[in-house]
């Protein structure tokens, strides 16, 4: 059923965000007990855009923006979570100093930001500035041999590694905590030379620093993690995405000159970009627009295709018309082999080909040769060639995922005919350099009629005559402006809003930026209902607890295995939905556990290149008083808000002695700083933005 | 405004797309499921609940090399260099006598007696009937239960449990051993990736401090206003109690089995511990990759031959560990398509399509090889190169699901598939 709120703007559903205000459990209570309400409840409904005038509490940081219900720190504190990844140390002092106005500005506007220290941090990704026909040269395919090669030595030593530890294992007769110490202290060892094995060309002082200090290596690193591998499609998503964070695969390796490097560096540039880029929109964008046209690495070719569709596709249009980006994403290699439209053809095409060679034979007879002959196809191409038919694929996919939505108001019988718009649209020498080319031979040429248009333009004008009826559409502009709502505002989020952003949308030619400035410009925006009402995405808990912890990533691969650890491999989603924006999908047993193993990594300094200075951030030694520090961690990193309930939570595990001694027969009384900013990182409130 | 919200939550599908079907704005307070909060501390044992395995392997098996058709000519026509010689009396490099016409690939050979002992059914020819060859594709058709259909989000075991759903569920009531849950558990009912059951815990650096750190988040969790947090965090805290308390890990394999100390015997040995603990598992699923050997495969000995004697060792290790136990389990394996009949230029084979399953369990009418031959001759083949696919996969799970698990309507687990009971290979006791 189509839900009320997309065509009435005036009923004004509320629901609760997650953090439990009175309103919320009203809400809640409402919603169980299952009563339909147009009720117009009153908060948050009553200041539009338009009005800039500040009620309460004008503070020169806010100026402008109208905010009512949040206090300037909260304010910032949102703005941050929202439209970056996270605040660093200092940020918040930072932007009030600005003025947040003019920091949304500036962000809106990410050419006019300096990010060249970032770009600096990219430079060790080489295949970031590669064609795509270069990096399917220097990364080839290894040959099916050398990989079973490869995979029988890794096994064997796996099996070593397994009766070592073993051996370890059933040696130790002392306790279970230092039979476990134990057991993983063997596995250092032996996880330090797979390391070294495994990064035997260019410098790779993270390894050596993991083998200098003792306390680096995690506890929980297993080599033998990897043996999926052997797995087709296991493989690929355990490169980036399960397996153990702390160890790295040969074929990810930093000399690697495999296919999954590529990927890899994508990986990590986006890891890197996210924690350090200064235009931290620009970043929340391209993962947006990224995810809402989504590819699957995983999918043959588009390993290679990736790179070039995230630079040359994604990232110059993520703050500009929503048409180009359709577009580019239409012909872009990437999304026409993952969707299938490069196969796509006329049935007839094979036939009329016959008729026409017949046809040119027959001329040429009399009027001599009238086009340049085709060179002869292949003749196993051509067969293939001829069994070619119509793949809907993308078709529905444009509709029901990139613009109108699935309740967009069209039918099969559209989806059919955008397919046949779209026939000729492929790629041109898919494993040599991969362009997008049109092939009027495999196009449907006669007339289409979709959403009751008729479509004849013509060759490639089929499809960007289909592209431009569908962005125009006000189904396209209620679900782009939705989408948007969700990610930066809630879950549910508020249908006035929906509808101001859409009837921008709709205004301004599908401008993303218009639309974006419409919806920072609301009060929804900055609602005491929407503050911190998002659960972090696993990507977007990663890279804020780096951030928050100003740490330094030497290697960001970690952070990478991490992300997909926690339910997100980077760019290996496989369905093209791509990943979903709501609580209950990041919300799960296995998932909230590795929230808080990885936290506690993190902060405890036990992964391989990534190193946090707690001390300093928290701006008190490990001999200080262990509340203190609590409390200090509260402020620095969940902004001072936390709940009462929480930091007494806290205070109370802290009373255990153990906090306070690194070891138990150690008269020295220190505070294990990490572990204490392990703990508020794992914290509810930090799950959450 | 749609009233779905209040049909209970378990009924509810809450994939990504249901909520753009229901434009967007659907369920209010989901955050405040109550099965969280009503969930009984610990699943208590039940007695004779009826487990159910499921090892995929990845990367497309050699069935030919595995079930051997030793009774076909054309196979030693087709596989110069790699097939596996006939049976042949006192002989180890030779194929294993089944029933008169295939017959076990010698490095399965602790898999005999369990064949003759009823315990173990094989189904051959079987698969998906889509006709990719994309690993990708397949194993996504296979996974989802739909083949040919790509936008199914969830997975077919998963969909399996919703339509037996359960009060109280234990958190382990569907596991998957690895880091990620695969797609054949993904979906609405709660399933857990175990990477490793040493690992499911928080993991604290300093010794001893790991019962402190789990304390604060535990009851930072469980005092936090946010209700799926709150809940999730419950249930994983419990989980981890849970496993702590029932300890798999102290039960050593027993019957003398002996597990391979490979990945996969680990991983099954894990599988074990798990069943015998009582902590109300149901269905469990392992992944067991490199299958796909296009280049010297080789034929008694070799790569197969190598993955073949950890599979066998793992399987009859699993069988003889868990003893009467297997009077409630079914352990199926499955690939995402078989190989190509003909070996190749490089002693190995390439993408093909029909397969072999096995099938194992007290509730399996084993010691028989079932399905339709369909024939190694060359027009028998599947577009002219494959063996041809005569039962679809989904029988087979549907057989299994139906008789074993007791699922009441296959409808949704397999949609659009014709699983009538009759068409039912047969091999489950009813």
């Amino acid at each position: 059923m189509r839900p009320l709120n997309f065509r009435a703007p005036s009923f004004r559903f509320r629901f609760p965000s997650i953090a439990a205000t009175p309103r919320s459990l009203l809400a809640l209570v409402l919603s169980l007990s299952c009563v339909p309400w147009g009720v117009d409840l009153p908060a948050g409904a009553t200041t539009l855009p338009a009005s800039k005038e500040k009620k309460q509490k004008p503070d020169p940081a806010l100026k402008g923006l109208p905010i009512t219900e949040l206090s300037p720190d909260e304010a910032i504190l949102h703005a941050l979570n929202r439209l970056a990844y996270g605040p660093r140390p200092g940020d918040v002092e930072r932007v009030r100093q600005m003025g947040l106005a003019k920091w949304i500005e500036q962000q809106l506007n990410p050419n006019s930001i300096d990010d060249k220290a970032m770009e600096a941090r990219l430079q060790g990704y080489p295949t970031l500035r590669m064609p795509t026909a270069k990096l399917i040269d220097e990364y080839p395919q290894p040959k099916p041999a050398v990989v079973q090669a490869e995979r029988q030595a890794r096994e064997r030593a796996q099996v070593e590694q397994r009766r070592a530890e073993a051996a370890a294992a059933n040696a130790s007769s002392s306790s279970p905590a230092d039979k476990e110490m134990q057991a993983s202290q063997a596995q250092q060892s032996g996880s330090s030379e797979t390391q070294s094995a495994a990064s035997s060309g260019t410098g790779e002082s993270a390894a050596q620093s993991a083998a200098e200090n003792p306390n680096a290596p995690a506890p929980m690193k297993e080599p033998a993690m990897e043996p999926e591998q052997a797995a087709k499609g296991a493989r690929r998503r355990d490169a980036l995405g399960g397996g153990d964070p702390n160890n790295i695969p040969r074929a990810v390796a930093d000399d690697s000159r495999r296919p999954a490097r590529i990927v890899a560096e994508l990986a990590m540039a986006k890891v890197t970009r996210a924690i350090y880029s200064e235009r931290q929109l620009q970043q929340v964008m391209d993962d947006f627009w990224f995810n809402h046209f989504n590819v699957f690495a995983g999918k043959g070719e588009d390993r290679y295709y990736l790179t070039s569709y995230e630079r040359d596709v994604i990232q110059p249009r993520v703050l500009g018309k929503f048409k180009d980006l359709v577009t580019a994403t239409a012909k872009s290699p990437a999304m026409l082999f993952y969707l299938d439209n490069f196969l796509s053809a006329d049935p007839r095409a094979a036939q009329r080909q016959a008729r026409e060679r017949a046809m040119r034979q027959q001329r040429h007879g009399r009027f001599g040769r009238r086009w340049p002959p085709r060179p002869p196809a292949n003749p196993q191409q051509g067969a293939k060639k001829n069994e070619r038919g119509l793949n809907e694929n993308y078709g529905r996919e444009l509709m029901e995922l990139h613009t109108l939505g699935v309740d967009g108001g069209y039918t099969q019988k559209d989806v059919t005919e955008v397919a046949r718009a779209f026939t000729g649209w492929t790629i041109d020498k898919p494993r040599i350099y991969a362009d997008f080319k049109f092939d009027d031979r495999l196009h449907d040429p006669d007339a289409k009629m979709v959403l009751g248009k008729k479509i004849h333009s013509g060759g490639m004008k089929d499809g960007e005559q289909v592209i431009d009826l569908l962005v125009h559409q006000p189904s396209t502009a209620k679900f782009i402006s939705t989408k948007l709502a969700r990610r930066f505002v809630s879950d549910n989020p508020p249908p006035a809003l929906v509808n101001h952003m859409a009837e921008t949308f709709l205004s301004s030619n599908g401008d993303i930026r218009a639309v974006m400035n419409t919806l920072i410009w609301s009060p929804e925006f900055w609602s005491r209902e929407a503050y911190r009402a998002k659960i972090k995405t696993p990507f977007e808990l990663v890279v804020s607890a780096a951030r928050a912890l100003g740490t330094d990533v030497d290697t960001p691969l970690p952070l990478v295995q991490w992300v997909g650890r926690i339910g997100e491999p980077l760019y290996q989603c496989q369905p093209p939905t791509g990943y979903s924006d709501r609580a209950e999908t990041w919300v799960n047993t296995g998932a909230l556990l590795n929230r808080l193993n990885f936290s506690l990594a993190l902060a405890g300094n036990r992964m391989r290149g990534a190193r946090s200075d707690v001390s300093s951030l928290l701006g008190v030694d490990s001999s200080a008083d262990a509340k203190a520090a609590l409390d200090r961690a509260v402020q620095v990193l969940l902004g001072g808000q936390a709940a009462p309930a929480t930091v007494e939570t806290l205070e109370k595990q802290l009373d255990n002695p153990q906090v306070l001694q690194a070891r138990l027969d150690d008269p020295h009384k220190q505070v294990d700083l990490g572990l204490i900013a392990g703990l508020v990182l794992g914290a509810p409130e930090f799950q959450k933005r | 405004m749609s009233y779905s919200c209040c049909e209970g939550v378990r009924g509810l599908r809450l994939s990504r797309r249901y909520f753009l079907k229901q434009g967007g704005v659907a369920l209010v307070g989901l955050s405040a499921m109550p099965a969280f909060l009503q969930r009984a501390a610990a699943a208590t044992p039940m007695p004779n609940k009826k487990q159910f395995v499921v090892l995929f392997q990845r990367g497309a098996a050699d069935g030919l090399n595995i079930v051997v058709p030793y009774g076909e000519p054309n196979y030693y026509r087709m596989r110069q260099t790699i097939a596996i010689p006939q049976p042949k009396r006192g002989g180890t490099d030779a194929a294993i006598d089944l029933d008169g016409f295939f017959g076990l690939h010698p490095s399965l050979a602790l898999l005999e007696p369990l064949f003759h002992k009823n315990q173990l059914a094989i189904v051959h020819a079987a698969g998906s009937p889509d006709p990719t060859r994309s690993h990708f594709d397949a194993q996504d058709f296979m996974e989802s239960g739909t083949p040919g259909l790509k936008s199914t989000e969830d997975g077919w075991l998963n969909r399996a449990l919703e339509t037996v759903p359960e009060e109280n569920a234990s958190p382990f009531r569907a596991v998957a051993m690895g880091p990620n849950l695969p797609r054949t558990l993904q979906g609405v009912a709660p399933a857990i990736a175990l990477p490793d059951l040493k690992q499911f815990k928080v993991m604290a650096q300093a010794p001893g401090t790991g019962a402190m750190v789990e304390g604060g988040f535990e009851a930072m969790y469980a005092q936090t206003v946010d209700k799926a947090l709150q809940g999730t965090g419950t249930e994983t805290f419990e989980a981890i109690d849970l496993l702590r308390k029932a300890d798999p890990a102290k039960y050593q394999p027993e019957n003398g089995a002996q597990y391979p100390t490979s990945r996969l015997g680990q991983s099954l040995q894990q599988v074990g511990q798990l069943l015998k603990a009582d902590i109300g598992v149901e269905v469990l699923f392992v992944d067991c990759g490199g299958w796909d050997n296009h280049v010297n495969e080789g034929g008694v000995q070799g790569q197969l031959s190598n993955l073949l004697r950890d599979l066998g060792q793992g399987l009859a290790a699993f069988h003889q560990d868990l003893g009467d136990r297997m009077a409630n389990i079914v352990f199926v394996t499955m690939s995402e398509f078989g190989r190509t009949a003909r070996e190749n230029g490089n002693r190995g084979t390439d993408h093909g399509h029909a397969n072999c399953m096995f099938v194992m369990g007290g509730d399996v009418r084993g010691g028989e090889v079932y399905g339709k031959w369909p024939g190694l001759n060359d027009h028998q083949l599947n577009e002219g190169r494959d063996l041809a696919l005569t039962t679809d996969f989904r029988s087979v799970l549907g057989e299994i699901l139906t008789k074993h698990i007791g699922v009441a309507d296959l409808k949704p687990v397999f949609p659009g598939f014709d699983n009538n009971p009759r068409k039912f290979p047969g091999l489950i006791r009813a």
